[in-house]
Parts: C-alpha cells; sequence; structure tokens
C-alpha cells in the first residue's frame, strides 16, 4: 500500500508534467521558467494552506472557517499597518500568525472540550470570522496606498531567483514534512486518524491531538493572510470568499483520505500545484476565466473516484488456490 | 527495579484496593481488590457485565475510579491518563485490534515512546533497527517495515505483544487476546505468555474460555455484578467452582436440544462457488432440522452464508428453497424469500443501537406492519411485544433504546427482530458470542424450540460444546471448502477439531 | 443498563406519553426561543408587529426553508449535500436560458425541477452507486454545478422573465400570505408526513443510525440514498424557481453561501449532524427563528453580514450549550 501511495504522488506529478507539456506544445512561453516561477508563486498560498487543512483533515476532521481565518487576519495586519506604518514587519507578521493561531485553537477547543463535530464549528466559525472582520473595519477597504511599502513589497522581493512568497511556502513545506516524518506529534496525527480509540490506549489524546491541528492550521491561514493582503495589495471583508473549497480540493486530488489517516505532504503541496497549473493555463489557451470554477470541481469529482478507488479495500481470500493467483501476477 | 522483586516473589506488583466506579445508574465496580504478580499470570474471569472492561479502563488510565488506592511496587500511585499508565509501564493488549492498520509495525510498536535523536526527533533508523530486535527475539517472522493491516491478526497480536516488551511494561494486560484466533496461533500465543512470565511481568489475562484460563493462569480472582467474589490459586481450584462463584449458581451445561424428525428438504445449496472466498459448497437443510456449521474463524462460513443472504455474489452454483430458485440478489429480496441471517457482529451489522427495542425488531418487517408505505405503530408494538416475550426479553420499555440493554437482551432483540418475518431458514452466526451464561442457555432453549416449530435452522459456531450440544448434523469448513460432514450421532470432539484444523490420520 | 427489568409478560410500549416526552424535547425548546424572539422583536421595533412586513420577513427564509426539510433527510441519512445553492444557481440560469427560445412560464418552471432532480441524481449517483463520501462529492459538484452556470454567464445576467412567472415569488394566495409561505407549509407537512410516518422514513432513521445493520434488515440502503439526492435536488429546484421569480433575474451568483444557512438551519432543529435523529417540526421552527433574528435584525437596521455572526454563534451554542449544561450537571451531582 505505501508503494501505491508513492505510487500515486507519482501519477499527481506526471499528471502536472504532462499537462504543462500539452500547453507548452501550442503556448511554448508556459514553460519558460520565468512563467514557471510565477505558476509556483501563484500557487504557494494554497499550497501552504492545504498542509495545514492536511492535519486537520489526518485526524478525522474538517475545517471550512480556514478562507475566513485568512481574510481576518489579513484585514488585521493590514489595518495595523495602515495605522502603525511603523511596526516591523516581523513583529507584524508574528501577530498575524498568533492571531490566526488563536483563530484556529477556538475552533480545536470547542472540537475538543465540547464534542461538537468540527464540520458544525468551523461552519459556525466561518460566518463569525466573516462578521468580525465587517466589525473591524466597518465594511472598509484597506487600499494599496494605505499600506507601506514594505508590507507590499516583502512577498514579491525575489531571492535567489524565487520572489520571497515562494521561500516561504518552501520553508513551510519543510517545516511540515520535519513535522510529519519526524515528531511525535507528527505521528500522532496519523494515530488519532487511523484508529481513534487505539490512540486513547497508545497514550495520545485524541481531541488534544484535534486541537493542535487546528492551531496550526490557524496560524497557516493567518500566515496565508498576510501573503494574500500584500500580494493584492487590498483588504476587505470578501477576500478569499469560497477559497476553503479550493483548499479541501487541493487535499482531495493530493490524495488525502477525507476518512482521516491518510495523506502525505507531499500529496497535498502536488494537489495544490496540479490546481495552480490549471488555473494559470486557462488564460493561456484561451478558456474563460469563468470557467476555472466548474473545471475545478470536476477534477474535485474525478480524484475522490480515483481515491476511492485507491482505498477499496479488498475482501477476505480464503481459497488456497485465490491465495496463489494473488501471488502471482 | 523488577530484578528485585522476582527475588522476593510474594510482593505483588500492583495492588489494587478498595477500587469502586459508578456510572449513572450503574454501579460498575464496588470495592474491587485485585493483586498482580511478577512473573505470574492471574486470570480475571466474569460474566459480560461482570465490570471487567470498567477495571481494564481504570487500570490503563481512561477511566478514573470514584475511589480506591492503587500501589505499583509498593508506592502509591495515580492513572489520570492512559499517558500516565504506560509512562507507569503498564499496557494493555486487547480483544478489537487497537493497533494502527495504515502505520507499518515498527511504528505500531514504538509510537508514543519513539527513540529520539539529540534534537528531539524520531530516530527511525534506531526505531527499526529495535523494532526488528524485539520482533527477532520473539521469534517473529515479520517485517518491521510492513504496514499493519496487511498482517494476519495472529502476526497482530504478536506485534502488540511486541509493543508491550518496547515499553518494558511491568504490568500487561491480555483482554481476550484470544478471541479470535485459531488453535495453533493460541498456542503459539501461549509459548509468548511464558517469555513475558520469565521476563518477570505481571499478566492479567481476561478470558471467557476455562481450558485456556486452566492452560496459562497461575492466580485466578473472579467478578460478579461489580465486585469480587473469589481469588486464589489455580492450583486449589476446579473449573465447576469457578463456574458457580462466577454466575452465583451452580449450573448445568447441558443443552435443551428437543428430538426432532426432521421433515421434508426446505433450502437446497448447490456447488455454490466465490472466486475468492469458498467453492463446492453443496448441502441440503430439512424442516426441524440444525445444521451446524464448525470450523476455525476464517475457514469461510461466515462468507458462504452471507451469500445465501444476498450480501456477497457467489461466481456460481445454485440455491433452491422449497425447489424454487432462491439466490438473493439483496438482503431486501432474501428476507422477501424467507431466508434471514442473524449476523455474527451484534453491535455492527445486528442492532440499530439508538433506535428503540420496537423499531429493531419491527424493521425488517416494515412491509407487513405498514400499510401502503404508511407506519402501524400498533401494530409494530404488538409485532415487538409477541417476539420479546417469546424471547424472555428484559427491558424496562419496549421504547427503550437497544444501545442500554445488556449484550444479552440485545442479542435476543437482534434474534427477536428477524424472526419476526416469520422465515423459513434462519442462519445464526454465532449466537452466543460474548454473552453471559444465563442468556446463552436461554438463546439456546429458544433455538431448540425454533427447530421443534419446524423452522430449518443453519447454526454457525466455533464454539465446540455448543455445536455438539444444539446440532443435528454438522458440516466442517476449512480454507473455503467442506472438509467433513456428521451426523449427531456420529460427532466427537476431536474428529471435528481434526477435520477443521486439517490434522491428518486416525482420531484413535 | 437499565434500572427496571420487567419479566416478559407486562413490558410496557412507553414509559412516558408522547405528550409528555414532546414537552422535554428540543422541539419545546425551540418554540419557547421563537416565542422570545419574536416578543423581544415586538419590543425593538414599532414596525415589526405589521401583517405586511410580517409577511415580508418570511420571503427571508422559505426558500433555503424549503430546502432545509430535504437537506434534514440526507443529514439524517449520515449523508450531507453542500451543492444544493449551486444547484438553484445551475437551475435558474437553464430557466434564464430557455428564457431566451420564448418558452412560457410551465416550461420554465418544469425546467428548473428538471435540472434539480438531474443534479440531484449526479450527486446520488457518485454518492450512492459509486459509494464515495457525499461530502467531498458535494464539495466537488458545488464548484461544478456553479462553475456551468459561470461558463454560460460570465459576467452577464438573464432578465425579462414572463409576468405571470412572478407569481411564485412574488405573489399572495390571500391577503399577506405569501405562496412562497404557503408552499413551504404544504412542502412541511408532506416531509413531515415521509420522514415520521412512513417505512421510507423509518429507513432513514435506521440507515443513519447503523447503514451496515439496516442493509442486513433488507433496507435497500443506495436506493435511499440516491432518492434522498434526488429529493434535495428537486426541492433546490423548487427553490431556484422561487427565488429567480423573485428577483426576476439570473446572475450566476445567485443564492450564494446558501448551503451553510441551510445546514446551520437544519442542525439549529435538532438534527443530529452525524445522522440518526431529528425532526422536521424542529427543522420548521428553527427556519421562523432564522427568519425572525434576520427581520428583526434588520429592522435594527443591522447589516446582513452582522447578522451572521448571530446565526454562527447561534450554530456553536445551540450544539454546545447542552454539552456544557450536562458537564455542569453532572459535576454539582458529584
Amino acid at each position: 500500500m505505501k508503494a501505491l501511495l508513492k505510487h500515486r504522488e507519482l501519477i499527481l506529478v506526471a499528471a502536472i508534467a504532462v499537462l504543462i507539456g500539452l500547453i507548452s506544445l501550442r503556448f511554448p512561453a508556459f514553460i519558460a521558467p520565468r512563467n514557471m516561477v510565477r505558476v509556483f508563486d501563484d500557487t504557494s498560498i494554497l499550497a501552504i494552506l492545504a498542509l495545514g487543512q492536511m492535519l486537520v483533515i489526518l485526524t478525522r476532521c474538517i475545517d471550512l472557517s480556514m478562507a475566513a481565518n485568512l481574510a481576518l487576519c489579513g484585514m488585521v495586519m493590514a489595518m495595523l499597518n495602515a495605522a502603525f506604518p511603523g511596526i516591523p514587519m516581523p513583529l507584524l507578521l508574528a501577530v498575524g500568525i498568533s492571531l490566526g493561531a488563536g483563530l484556529g485553537a477556538i475552533n480545536g477547543l470547542l472540537v475538543w472540550k465540547l464534542d461538537i463535530p468540527s464540520i458544525v464549528v468551523t461552519l459556525g466559525t466561518m460566518t463569525i470570522f466573516r462578521g468580525s472582520i465587517f466589525l473591524l473595519s466597518s465594511g472598509q477597504w484597506v487600499n494599496a496606498h494605505q499600506m507601506s511599502d514594505a508590507f507590499k513589497a516583502l512577498p514579491r522581493a525575489v531571492m535567489l531567483g524565487l520572489p520571497v512568497s515562494s521561500w516561504i511556502a518552501i520553508a513551510v513545506i519543510g517545516l511540515f514534512v520535519l513535522l510529519m516524518s519526524r515528531t511525535p506529534l507528527g505521528r500522532s496525527f496519523y494515530a488519532v486518524g487511523v484508529n481513534p480509540t487505539a490512540s486513547v490506549y497508545t497514550g495520545i489524546d485524541v481531541g488534544r491531538t484535534r486541537f493542535f491541528a487546528f492551531t496550526i492550521a490557524g496560524a497557516v491561514a493567518g500566515l496565508a493572510g498576510y501573503l494574500w493582503v500584500a500580494r493584492y495589495a487590498v483588504a476587505y471583508v470578501d477576500i478569499a470568499g469560497g477559497f476553503e473549497l479550493q483548499i479541501i480540493a487541493a487535499c482531495v486530488i493530493g490524495g488525502i483520505s477525507i476518512a482521516g489517516g491518510i495523506g502525505t505532504v507531499g500529496g497535498a503541496v502536488l494537489g495544490a500545484l496540479f490546481l495552480g497549473v490549471v488555473n494559470n493555463a486557462l488564460p493561456v489557451i484561451n478558456v474563460s476565466p469563468f470557467a476555472q470554477m466548474a473545471i475545478s470541481g470536476a477534477v474535485i469529482v474525478i480524484a475522490v473516484i480515483f481515491n476511492a478507488r485507491n482505498e477499496r479495500k479488498k475482501g477476505r481470500i480464503i481459497l488456497k488456490k485465490a491465495e496463489k493467483a494473488e501471488v502471482a501476477p | 527495579m523488577h530484578k528485585v522483586l522476582e527475588t522476593e516473589a510474594a510482593a505483588p506488583s500492583l495492588t489494587l484496593s478498595g477500587i469502586s466506579k459508578s456510572f449513572p445508574g450503574v454501579k460498575a465496580l464496588d470495592n474491587i481488590a485485585l493483586e498482580l504478580y511478577p512473573g505470574q499470570v492471574t486470570a480475571l474471569i466474569g460474566e459480560n457485565g461482570a465490570g471487567k472492561s470498567t477495571l481494564v479502563k481504570i487500570m490503563t488510565g481512561i477511566y478514573q475510579p470514584d475511589g480506591g488506592a492503587i500501589t505499583l511496587n509498593g508506592q502509591d500511585i495515580t492513572l489520570p491518563t492512559a499517558h500516565a499508565a504506560l509512562g507507569l509501564g503498564i499496557t494493555a493488549i486487547h480483544q478489537e485490534t487497537v493497533l494502527f492498520d495504515e502505520l507499518s509495525v515498527a511504528e505500531n510498536i514504538f509510537l508514543g515512546h519513539a527513540p529520539r535523536t539529540r534534537f528531539g526527533m524520531i530516530d527511525w533508523r534506531k526505531l527499526r533497527a529495535e523494532a526488528k530486535d524485539i520482533l527477532a527475539s520473539m521469534g517473529a517472522p515479520i517485517d518491521p517495515n510492513a504496514r499493519l493491516k496487511d498482517l494476519s491478526i495472529a502476526n497482530k497480536h504478536l506485534v502488540a505483544v511486541a509493543r508491550a516488551l518496547s515499553i518494558e511494561a511491568q504490568i500487561v494486560i491480555m483482554d481476550e487476546p484470544t478471541a479470535a484466533l485459531s488453535h495453533k496461533e493460541i498456542e503459539e500465543l501461549f509459548v509468548l505468555i511464558d517469555l513475558l512470565k520469565q521476563d518477570g511481568k505481571a499478566i492479567l489475562f481476561i478470558s471467557h474460555k476455562f481450558d485456556e484460563i486452566f492452560r496459562v493462569a497461575d492466580r485466578y480472582a473472579v467478578f460478579r455484578d461489580g465486585e469480587m467474589v473469589g481469588a486464589g490459586l489455580m492450583k486449589d481450584t476446579e473449573q465447576s467452582q469457578l463456574v458457580r462463584m462466577m454466575v452465583g449458581r451452580s449450573v448445568e451445561r447441558a443443552f435443551p436440544k428437543l428430538d426432532v424428525t426432521p421433515g421434508d428438504v426446505v433450502l437446497d445449496v448447490n456447488n455454490l462457488s466465490h472466486p475468492t472466498e469458498f467453492e463446492d459448497i453443496s448441502f441440503s437443510l430439512r424442516e426441524g432440522e440444525i445444521l451446524g456449521f464448525y470450523g476455525l474463524v476464517g475457514a469461510g462460513r461466515t462468507e458462504v452464508m452471507q451469500t445465501l443472504f444476498g450480501i456477497t455474489k457467489p461466481s456460481g452454483g445454485s440455491v433452491r428453497l422449497d425447489g424454487k430458485p432462491a439466490l438473493a440478489k439483496n438482503p431486501a429480496k432474501a428476507i422477501e424469500s424467507g431466508i434471514v441471517y442473524v449476523p455474527e457482529e451484534r453491535g455492527r451489522q445486528g442492532a440499530i443501537t439508538g433506535l428503540p427495542i420496537f423499531q429493531n425488531i419491527s424493521l425488517p418487517s416494515l412491509k407487513k406492519t405498514s400499510k401502503s408505505g404508511f407506519l402501524r405503530l400498533a401494530e409494530e408494538f404488538a409485532l415487538a411485544r409477541k417476539y420479546s416475550e417469546r424471547l424472555d426479553l428484559r427491558a424496562s420499555s419496549l421504547s427503550q433504546e437497544v444501545g442500554t440493554l445488556s449484550g444479552g437482551n440485545q442479542q435476543k432483540v437482534v434474534i427477536g427482530k428477524w424472526l419476526a418475518t416469520a422465515p423459513r431458514v434462519i442462519i445464526l452466526d454465532e449466537p452466543t458470542k460474548g454473552i453471559d451464561i444465563g442468556s446463552k442457555a436461554a438463546v439456546h432453549e429458544f433455538i431448540s424450540e425454533l427447530a421443534a416449530d419446524g423452522l430449518a435452522i443453519i447454526m454457525v459456531s466455533s464454539e465446540l460444546p455448543e455445536i455438539m450440544g444444539m446440532s443435528d448434523n454438522v458440516i466442517v469448513m476449512r480454507e473455503g471448502r467442506i472438509a467433513g460432514r456428521f451426523a449427531r450421532e456420529h460427532l466427537d470432539a476431536e474428529t471435528l477439531v481434526r477435520t477443521a484444523a486439517g490434522i491428518e490420520g486416525d482420531p484413535a | 443498563m437499565s434500572a427496571v427489568s420487567h419479566s416478559p409478560r407486562n413490558i410496557p410500549d412507553r414509559l412516558e406519553s408522547p405528550f409528555k416526552s414532546a414537552l422535554k424535547s428540543w422541539e419545546m425548546l425551540l418554540i419557547i426561543v421563537a416565542i422570545a424572539i419574536f416578543v423581544a422583536n415586538s419590543f425593538a421595533s414599532p414596525y415589526f408587529l405589521n401583517p405586511w412586513s410580517l409577511s415580508d420577513a418570511t420571503f427571508n427564509f422559505t426558500e433555503k426553508a424549503i430546502i432545509a426539510l430535504a437537506m434534514a433527510m440526507v443529514i439524517i441519512s449520515g449523508e450531507i449535500d453542500l451543492s444544493v445553492a449551486s444547484i438553484i444557481a445551475l437551475a435558474s440560469t437553464a430557466m434564464g436560458f430557455a428564457l431566451q427560445f420564448g418558452v412560457d412560464t410551465p416550461t420554465l418552471v418544469a425546467i428548473g425541477l428538471l435540472v434539480g432532480v438531474a443534479c440531484g441524481a449526479f450527486n446520488g449517483m457518485l454518492v450512492s452507486g459509486l459509494g464515495l463520501p457525499s461530502i467531498v462529492v458535494t464539495i466537488g459538484t458545488m464548484s461544478l454545478f456553479r462553475g456551468i452556470a459561470y461558463i454560460v454567464l460570465g459576467d452577464q445576467a438573464f432578465r425579462g422573465y414572463p409576468s405571470d412567472f412572478a407569481f411564485f415569488g412574488q405573489g399572495y394566495v390571500w391577503w399577506v400570505i405569501s405562496f412562497e409561505l404557503v408552499l413551504f407549509l404544504a412542502l412541511a407537512v408532506v416531509f413531515y408526513i415521509i420522514l415520521h410516518r412512513t417505512s421510507f422514513g423509518r429507513s432513514v432513521f435506521a440507515i443513519g443510525n447503523n447503514p451496515v445493520a439496516a442493509q442486513f434488515s433488507g433496507i435497500r440502503v443506495r436506493r435511499i440514498k440516491f432518492i434522498l439526492f434526488i429529493l434535495t435536488g428537486l426541492m433546490s429546484g423548487v427553490a431556484a424557481v422561487l427565488l429567480t421569480s423573485r428577483l426576476g433575474s439570473t446572475r450566476p451568483s445567485i443564492a450564494f453561501a446558501w448551503e451553510l444557512e441551510v445546514v446551520t438551519m437544519v442542525v439549529l432543529g435538532g438534527v443530529s449532524i452525524l445522522g440518526g435523529a431529528g425532526s422536521i417540526f424542529g427543522v420548521v421552527i428553527a427556519a421562523f427563528i432564522m427568519g425572525l433574528v434576520t427581520f428583526g435584525l434588520g429592522l435594527l437596521n443591522v447589516p446582513g453580514i452582522v447578522m451572521s455572526i448571530f446565526i454562527g454563534l447561534m450554530l456553536i451554542s445551540v450544539i454546545g450549550l447542552p454539552v456544557v449544561i450536562r458537564r455542569v450537571r453532572a459535576r454539582m451531582a458529584a
């Protein structure tokens, strides 16, 4: 099965390569390094959000409030920047990430301490977060001219040929690889998803593990909030509206099982990249941007069907001859 | 530390005293005292609902006792969390799979206490090497990198034992470890238990099977209704005494089989086959006959029965009911034609625990109790009343949720719901698995009555006494095929076991 | 385990009368909440008790509530359909598209309903036919259905619906009683009967509690789930007709994010998000509560987005409070 999962990531890599190949056959400019960098950079926000969502889905929960969390953190950072341009960027980022983590922790606490299903909790907090942005901003926009240059420039600054926002995404991916493969907490996300009952007997607190998943997802949303607002140089109530579904779509395409316990960092990132390539390719191949939504929808449906085929449980093999036949090919 | 204890074998490793635990409306444990000794196996005996699993949960830090004290090696301890219990070296090997199917064997062994590098990261190389060493020391031929879900149940148990060894547990609790194992695998488990004993571990062994208890235990403790009613050395007791303590009265283990002359052939199965699960299954079943299906767990009996019930599709063969083709496409069709199946897994396949008793009983018969699709509650209550009376159900009302009933009473509801469809053939898969002795006898008596009423009955069972006590004819299955057929007068325990296990040679 | 165990001859059908248990039910609590909000509203604004403004208030929720009736059954069966708002968008777009060919009102309505049924059947096929998790499937079809509407319409809109089409969303049956309200109440009765008075409804509860045991009991689990998704699609089609008629135009963003309000309505109505429990009556009262809150706050000039904070808080506290109360009680008893 492990081989099959790796195999699955290979399939995704191949699918992305074929996609890029096909497009560049007609439009060679698409595959130019500069454009590839742009596509990757464009996907960086989705990729880091998908990693946060992955943790939550692994523990058999779901976070529908990530995009609203992103929007709220982005708005707070933009307003802080507009009011006090003197706040140094690292401090501002720390505020945004902590705020995101705090909002995620609220989700986590409600799921952990009150046993409310995560879909209900995050459905509720999603509308509460969005409403709070309105209350904070009185419905006003924070526009480019109100933001400091440092605030807007950071993600676009180029280091070693890549924009900082891409480097941030790479750093987050690295941290997640470390978290998932090398720390007890990372392993406990899997354990809780695979078998919650057994986790309890293994000394893993299921609720507490979920709490951490939501908190980390929140922190990631806070970080993404900054990247989003700085990148588009505007903050208002509805930014990233509906983006929570794109995030889940990236996870599903990346092979993260909605039933929990199955999924990898590579899968989540590749899932996001796949969507990123599709979204960036549409204008190039002259498909109306309005088709983007339908295409991601179709991709999600196809990915779910594909996942289900891989996860399907085999029946028991009792007959000796069937056992041999199974081994032979 | 336990090296010291080995020399003074008289001192218990773990002592529980005055442990009580109540749940709303129920006193689960009342003033329990229990001692576990290093290098010894203590058998915990009791009917279902006697409080055994509550005690296990207290010992592993899942539940907190209302009162009482726990001492480990003479020191008072508390177990506020499962993590704390593990930290003190108390571990449990459970009846249900309590491991992680999607994770590797090595990770299953070390989850929660993995070796770390200097930077606090998991040291995978060391982890795999240590897992390999432990498995090798047990003589277990398991690849530490394999996924757990690719292992047999017996090998999963070995992984669980390896886990117990890896955390250097002092106290190992084995909660019905043999429930899903074959004879051979059970023997291998006993060898491992000896290994754990030699290592100085104190073992609590929970089982329903007396032969195992007498084979493996040094001491016993008997629970009844949340109280401890007796404890002592195995060598000073005998089976009937333990049973008496368990049920509070002496029980005659005679089976209430009534003599019935089987009537006409009802069910005729011919060459039924499945690509991977079974083949060439042929038998016939008469009115009033109880046909026992014996075999090891995983011999393909359940798979055959579920095919008759329309859950699994066969690749060939025929099924005839009263001479007419009756291979069901789905359970709905099977029930309609008069074949019903009472499944083995009561909680997952049988009872709908969140619904009241009457709705459970009427569920397969909704077509009959409703009128052109509309429910008629009076009919449902009447049906439920009829079958709860026949089955001697104990409940406060017919609107009580099935989940709040005891295991034995749940099983009565489950049998009742399929019986209420007035079938021609009833297939009972492990009808007395995991229920207390009192309910067991009631179910056996009831099965006999059904046969006397002319119902054709198939009884799948892995319990030899039950098969021998209840069946008119017995079919033994092995590896998906029929390995032998025996009439009641030729039933012999040793022959059945040999046939099921595939041991050649003359049984004499 | 029950404290009282009766000998078999006298197990009563019930321990307390249906009336008595109804008094202690979730629905009773909802009714009290509804009355409280009603009273609060009438104190807060002098315009509230006007029959016409009350009638206006119903338009806020009847379309969502009609979908909530079917959604309640889907959720009780252990599934969920997040694509309902997108079905509205697609069905409305299809009606607008047909309008270009000058079809009459009955045909328009038929197209709206048919597209709803087709979308529901597509969901149902994926969920019950292929056995896929409904939450992901319908997140996908949610993008797919609305995405098709965007492909057809882009940033344009369909306008110019016939004047007799306006009746469905703007017409009154009698005095202040709108067609939408009457239709909603009639459908509520139909759904009440289906869920609580038929063997189909009983099967839905059984499936939601334990799908495997339901299958073993001879219930056609897949078929019933398929029908439930079609039913949800159909109700979304009905809502599409009403909403399109009320607005008089179709944009692809029509009914955006309604799915969340519909699910909130259902959960607030006491339906377990885990499946297996709930009632139509509860959902109906929850619909009125949400309508009253929205309308009351609207009278106080509270913007819509702030109202959504109230809805979100209500959703969480309604599920969370019973847990807190149970905990506090347990602690006090100990």
